[in-house]
């Protein structure tokens, strides 16, 4: 196994070794005289031929699979779950897994602007199947979707983007995927446990569960989650591996994080100098324990902002009781966060004096806690006639704050309290053209990051800054 | 004079032969953040290729970034002809790769000669074999 594991996990460059090896001191002239080869007609078509002989018995290493997995792939449990199993496979050769790994929950996203009329379409083929070849086999929920119904016309979204919408929920249903509507679930559903093996969505789900939780995940994107839905199965590569889930890269905060949108800075400027899905951060210097929310903000923006799919903070969370046990010795430079490059990240977004069209908190969804907070922020107070304000948060959440007359209170300042959508996945740009909105202001760090892409100019803030905005009209 | 041809090798990537006009950047990717997908061209304008349309290109970019969604979002332009015809990284997250493996796109990573966004031009000609981990780049003269 061990030596399997080595030989397909560097498959690539041991064949291209091999060759070079078997083809000898021409071969070495060849590729050695500048590290790109020059495709020269005797040389190069002799390696070529050596390369692919040997990427063929390579790729003769096929992963493993059992009974159930083979006959699956085989089409013995129906067309969806054998198209799932081609899927993992192609996806699991990329990334040299050797086997599946068994897992128990899959969280898949899908807003309709992201799956148009072709995604919609592939699901309905799925779910006009019959019951037994469509439900999925391991409890799947969905992330934030496109359109909440009590509110698009008010958004002026159009009744097509509704008419889509729910063609997208009823193939869910269909296939037997809870309506969760949520990237919050692990506050609000059943957060996973450390050590289990998941298939989740929505790049802010997976850091949180992986980093404050243990749990293990890949960024699964909808097809992926889908297919680990319909399987129970996922590849066993990234962060389902030991190996690496070790530290790469150290940083060292030296100031103390406050409001959400400070621990939102933090994470992108982390993020962004980490680099790549494939470093993991370990964090020291943090003196007090962080809250749900605050990690919640920090790791959205490091998954945004750097495609981070997991960290360390060294004494917080489980995997980090002390650096020791997740960073080995070699691992010595440290980066330096300090208070002047949280000022820098925020001087960016800068529009002080500026009229603010929208106010929007969302990117993640608004905890219990949040809504309790804007609530009273917003308490007898009113809006700017020419500021909309928007707090968005799950159908769970939206059901509780209803219950301690959280929604209403907030509703009263003018604003709108949407439930089981996000900003950014709900035709954002189609909306602020509707809306005349182009000036943006939050407090999600990862909301600034995303949004510039769909035409509006974002501002970042504390909770407080932006509520005082939204009363005034203008960025404060 | 002819052009000279380059042949990189890298990993074995996802979907089928495609030749095309390189556009490069040493930027990051992401079809949520930086596109417009109505329009086929980069809309964020912090991004190097900013204005510029992606559509039909071989598109040659540095690494991924977060956001689950372009993994069901390269199907989708794929399905109104408005993608790239290939996108090739340094090195890729598994969220492309889905989307790649989903849309049948031709997809690759981890060239073994080094940085694969200066080693490509844009407007060199290139042909992607991912089955064979096999780029050839004819280089603008």
């Amino acid at each position: 196994m061990g030596r399997l594991t080595t030989v397909a996990g560097e498959k690539t460059y041991f064949v291209m070794l091999l060759a070079r090896f078997w083809f000898g001191v021409e071969g070495v002239a060849n590729i050695t005289g500048n590290s790109t080869e020059k495709f020269t007609l005797h040389g190069g078509i002799v390696y070529s031929f050596v390369f692919d002989f040997l990427v063929n018995i390579m790729n003769s290493i096929s992963i493993k699979l059992n009974s159930e997995e083979q006959a699956m792939l085989d089409g013995d449990f129906g067309s969806a779950r054998q198209w799932a199993m081609q899927h993992l496979l192609e996806v699991g050769r990329f990334f040299d897994a050797t086997d599946l790994v068994p897992v128990t929950q899959a969280h898949i996203m899908a807003d309709t602007e992201s799956l148009g009329e072709a995604g919609v379409r592939f699901l309905e083929n799925f779910a006009r199947l019959s019951e037994g070849e469509r439900v999925v086999r391991i409890p799947m929920i969905t992330d934030p979707r496109g359109i909440d119904f009590k509110h698009y016309q008010a958004l002026k979204q159009t009744e097509e983007m509704a008419s889509l919408e729910q063609r997208a929920i009823d193939a869910f249903s269909a296939l037997g995927i809870l309506m969760t509507d949520t990237c919050i679930n692990y506050q609000t559903i059943t957060p996973p446990t450390r050590g289990e093996h998941l298939a989740f969505g929505d790049t802010g789900v997976v850091i949180y569960c992986n980093s404050v939780l243990g749990a293990r995940s890949n960024f699964e994107g909808g097809p992926s989650s889908l297919a680990a839905g319909l399987t129970g199965r996922a590849p066993r590569y990234g962060l389902h591996l030991e190996s690496n889930r070790r530290a790469t890269k150290r940083f060292n905060v030296a100031f103390q994080p406050s409001s959400l949108a400070d621990w939102g800075a933090l994470g992108a400027i982390i993020g962004k100098q980490a680099g790549s899905y494939w470093e993991v951060p370990a964090i020291e210097g943090i003196t007090a324990t962080p809250s749900s929310d605050q990690l919640k903000h920090m790791g959205a923006a490091m998954a945004s902002y750097g495609s981070i799919p997991l960290f360390h903070l060294v004494g917080v969370t489980p995997e980090a009781p002390d650096i020791n046990a997740v960073c080995d010795p070699s691992v010595t430079l440290s980066v330096d966060v300090q208070q002047k490059d949280i000022d820098e990240f925020f001087g960016q977004y800068g529009a002080r004096g500026e009229k603010v069209d929208v106010v929007v908190f969302s990117a993640p969804q608004l905890s219990l806690f949040e809504m309790n907070d804007v609530a009273k922020l917003l308490d007898g107070k009113k809006l700017h006639s020419d500021t909309a304000l928007l707090a968005v948060t799950s159908p769970t959440v939206y059901a509780d704050a209803k219950r301690f007359g959280i929604v209403d209170k907030i509703e009263r300042s003018g604003a709108m309290v949407l439930s089981g959508m996000c900003f950014y996945q709900s035709y954002a740009r189609e909306m602020g053209l509707a809306n005349g909105w182009r000036r943006l202001l939050t407090n999600s760090a990862k909301l600034t990051n995303i949004i510039g892409g769909y035409g509006y100019q974002p501002t970042l803030a504390s909770m407080q800054e932006c509520v005082n905005s939204a009363i005034a009209g203008e960025i404060l | 004079m002819t052009n000279d041809v380059l042949n990189l090798r890298c990993h074995v990537g996802t979907g089928d032969i495609v030749s095309g006009e390189a556009l490069v950047t040493d930027d990051n990717f992401s079809a949520r953040y930086d596109l417009d997908r109505k329009e086929g061209v980069f809309s964020r304008p912090q991004h190097k290729l900013y204005g510029q349309s992606y559509v039909d290109k071989i598109l040659v970019v540095n690494t991924a970034k977060g956001g689950v969604a372009s993994a069901w979002m390269l199907y989708e332009m794929a399905s109104r002809n408005i993608a790239p015809k290939a996108i090739l990284f340094n090195q890729v997250n598994p969220i492309l790769t889905q989307g790649s493996a989903f849309a049948n796109m031709a997809m690759c990573d981890r060239f073994e000669d080094g940085d694969v966004t200066t080693l490509i031009k844009t407007g060199d000609t290139v042909t992607v074999d991912p089955k064979r981990g096999l780029v050839t780049v004819v280089q603008a003269v």
